[in-house]
């Protein structure tokens, strides 16, 4: 290796490397060993119990399916969004493409103040909801939506480069070979953005599962029906049970980091390809 | 599948790409559009592929108008100049897949398709591919798979867009050659684009000369090289040297040189250019009558061929010659001396050209 490194053209890879494990190290590694650490303080019945409870259970079911979902929602509509915002020229499309990126800007406490004004049942949308029963504020709907709202960045600002590359020339090829547009669009197009969806689609699952912000508000927190696990660490946390917190943390982070392994196995499987 | 092309005309904003083009293809010809870029060739080829519409104008296959038909109803083969090929589907899965689009009752079974695809990477010598991507193949492979890709589907024509352009010297000279040989094995009408003369004149059976949005010559490679039809072919065929002249009754007067031009037999004395080829000009190391003295200024040996440039003695024009090396060396001449040139092969157009 120091070898390979003495003839490199661009010198540095001892400090770089140095370097980035320092980085992360202090804000990336500490935090996270510390929290493993911080489980250690209980005893193993005490820690299965804290993250057994199901209330908790209860609470992970819906954190990780409403991101799922939402995760999913947003790989289709942003997606949509990336293709139009590539392809077509239209009035206003620069303001589009900046209001885009607003969930990443504005405050997550404010997005769920605005949902559920929104949404509420005496709310601009809510209301007409309301006539057909579907209740969207204070229920699981909701979290739903919340979660969607902030993922949606994620696969548009992904997908798009990867369409904007896209050559033109292999949907006029695979137009002249007798395919439809459908067919142009399922086996040549999706294909090629395939590995930048699943990025875009492990960031939006990964940042709703730790939302906690936009959620709360709009989600009316009822135990066992409407609580994400984020706010259930919150919670134990302002009652000075930090080894709960912690303990419900560890989980979050192994469930998470093994979704994402295997979000991660799919990209470089599509990616393998070409 | 002959092709008639009738009064298509195709602007984009203010740029007109063709200009009232009417062109006729007959059964089995291999034809080059020939132009340099900006010329409206490829605007041609892909109207008639129909990935591009014309603003007004009739194209028929078989004297059937299918102006308005989409691209993948047309039934021909594209071949791209960047190949096209999909990045993520292995060499038999491209081949395959203007079969494997086909609607389920069309479709032929995976059998078929499977002998089919081998037949056609035997076809294009790549059999040893077939479960490679594209990425792992070079270039020229690139591209023959993409022309078994676009002969899978039987097309009625193959289109091909500058399919050498992207290629090195000596494989595009190869590939060419090659296509010329299938071509003369299918027998399939074809039309590729090319801004490389040598090219047209090397595979196609018929070139047609574009201009700006133009058609200026349509006929075979000999016709087109032997007789341009205007200064822009005689140009744009080949290296040219050009010499003010003066045309009078069947006579051109280039300086002293007297040469005759029997298609202005009747003409006023006007003002021409004549046209001469660096290969037509003979070169003396003895004063000959009429020849131009010239002095020797530069002498490039390129290969088998020797590159001269002179200068007139009377008004210092630049002149180009090229001669194989054998015939120079018997001249016993280098660079600096003075010699005697005169031109075999004149061709003289009236006006101050182009």
């Amino acid at each position: 290796m120091s070898q390979s490194a003495a003839r490199s053209v661009i010198p540095g890879f001892g400090i770089t490397l140095g370097f980035s494990v320092l980085y992360l190290s202090l804000l990336f590694l500490l935090p996270v060993a510390g929290l493993v650490l911080f489980t250690f303080k209980m005893t193993w019945p005490e820690f299965w119990a804290a993250v057994s409870h199901p209330q908790v259970v209860a609470s992970y079911k819906l954190s990780f399916l409403a991101s799922f979902i939402g995760a999913s929602i947003n790989a289709v509509f942003g997606t949509l969004t990336a293709w139009v915002l590539v392809r077509y020229t239209f009035p206003g499309k620069k303001i589009v493409d900046a209001l885009v990126d607003l969930p990443f800007a504005l405050p997550t406490a404010v997005a769920g103040i605005a949902l559920v004004t929104l949404y509420a049942s005496t709310g601009w949308v809510g209301h007409y909801l309301d006539l057909f029963g579907i209740r969207v504020a204070y229920s699981e709907i909701g979290v739903v939506i919340a979660l969607t709202y902030i993922g949606l960045p994620f696969v548009v600002r992904t997908v798009q480069p990867v369409l904007a590359d896209f050559e033109k020339e292999l949907e006029e090829a695979s137009a002249a070979l007798g395919a439809s547009r459908l067919t142009t669009v399922r086996r040549v197009i999706l294909p090629a953005i395939l590995p930048a969806l699943l990025t875009g689609y492990a960031l939006a699952f990964a940042r709703a599962v730790g939302e906690y912000g936009s959620v709360i508000f709009i989600s009316g927190n009822m135990p066992y029906k409407t609580e994400i696990t984020p706010l259930l660490i919150v919670a134990k946390a302002e009652q000075y049970d930090y080894n709960g917190a912690a303990a419900i943390g560890v989980v979050m982070l192994a469930a998470a980091f093994i979704l994402l392994l295997m979000i991660n196995g799919l990209q470089w499987w599509a990616s393998r390809r070409g | 599948m002959s092709i008639s092309i009738e009064q298509v005309n195709k602007r984009f904003g203010n740029f007109v790409a063709l200009d009232n083009v009417n062109l006729a293809i007959k059964t089995g010809e291999l034809t080059a559009l020939l132009g340099p870029s900006g010329s409206g060739k490829t605007t041609l080829l892909r109207i008639i592929a129909g990935l591009e519409q014309a603003d007004s104008g009739i194209i028929r296959f078989n004297n059937e108008d299918i102006t308005g038909q989409h691209v993948s109803e047309r039934g021909v083969g594209f071949v791209f100049q960047h190949y096209a090929l999909f990045k993520h589907m292995t060499v038999s899965e491209n081949v395959a897949y203007g079969l494997t689009v086909k609607p389920k009752k069309f479709r032929p079974s995976k059998a078929e398709i499977a002998k089919k695809v081998n037949n056609l990477l035997e076809l294009v010598q790549l059999g040893w591919t077939a479960d490679r991507y594209p990425s792992q193949l070079s270039g020229g492979q690139r591209q023959r798979i993409a022309l078994a890709r676009a002969l899978a589907v039987e097309p009625k024509m193959l289109l091909l867009d500058e399919p050498f352009g992207a290629l090195d010297a000596k494989v595009r000279a190869e590939l060419r050659r090659w296509l010329r040989r299938l071509h003369d094995e299918i027998h399939v009408t074809s039309v590729f684009v090319t801004h490389d003369q040598e090219e047209a004149l090397e595979v196609a059976d018929r070139i047609v000369v574009m201009n700006k949005g133009r058609i200026e010559q349509d006929g075979t490679p000999e016709q087109v090289y032997d007789n341009p039809a205007n200064p822009f072919v005689y140009e744009f065929l080949g290296n040219v040297n050009l010499f003010h002249a003066r045309v009078k009754q069947g006579q051109s007067s280039i300086g002293d040189l007297q040469v005759p031009s029997p298609e202005y037999t009747n003409s006023e004395e006007q003002d021409g250019l004549a046209y001469v080829r660096p290969h037509e000009i003979d070169v003396f190391n003895l004063p000959q009558p009429d020849a131009i003295k010239v002095k020797l200024d530069l002498v490039t040996i390129v290969g088998p061929a020797v590159r001269l440039e002179v200068l007139a003695e009377s008004d210092q024009q630049l002149i180009h010659i090229e001669q194989p090396k054998e015939q120079f060396k018997q001249l016993n001449l280098k660079q600096g001396d003075t010699a005697w040139i005169l031109p075999r092969y004149t061709k003289v157009f009236l006006g101050e050209g182009i």
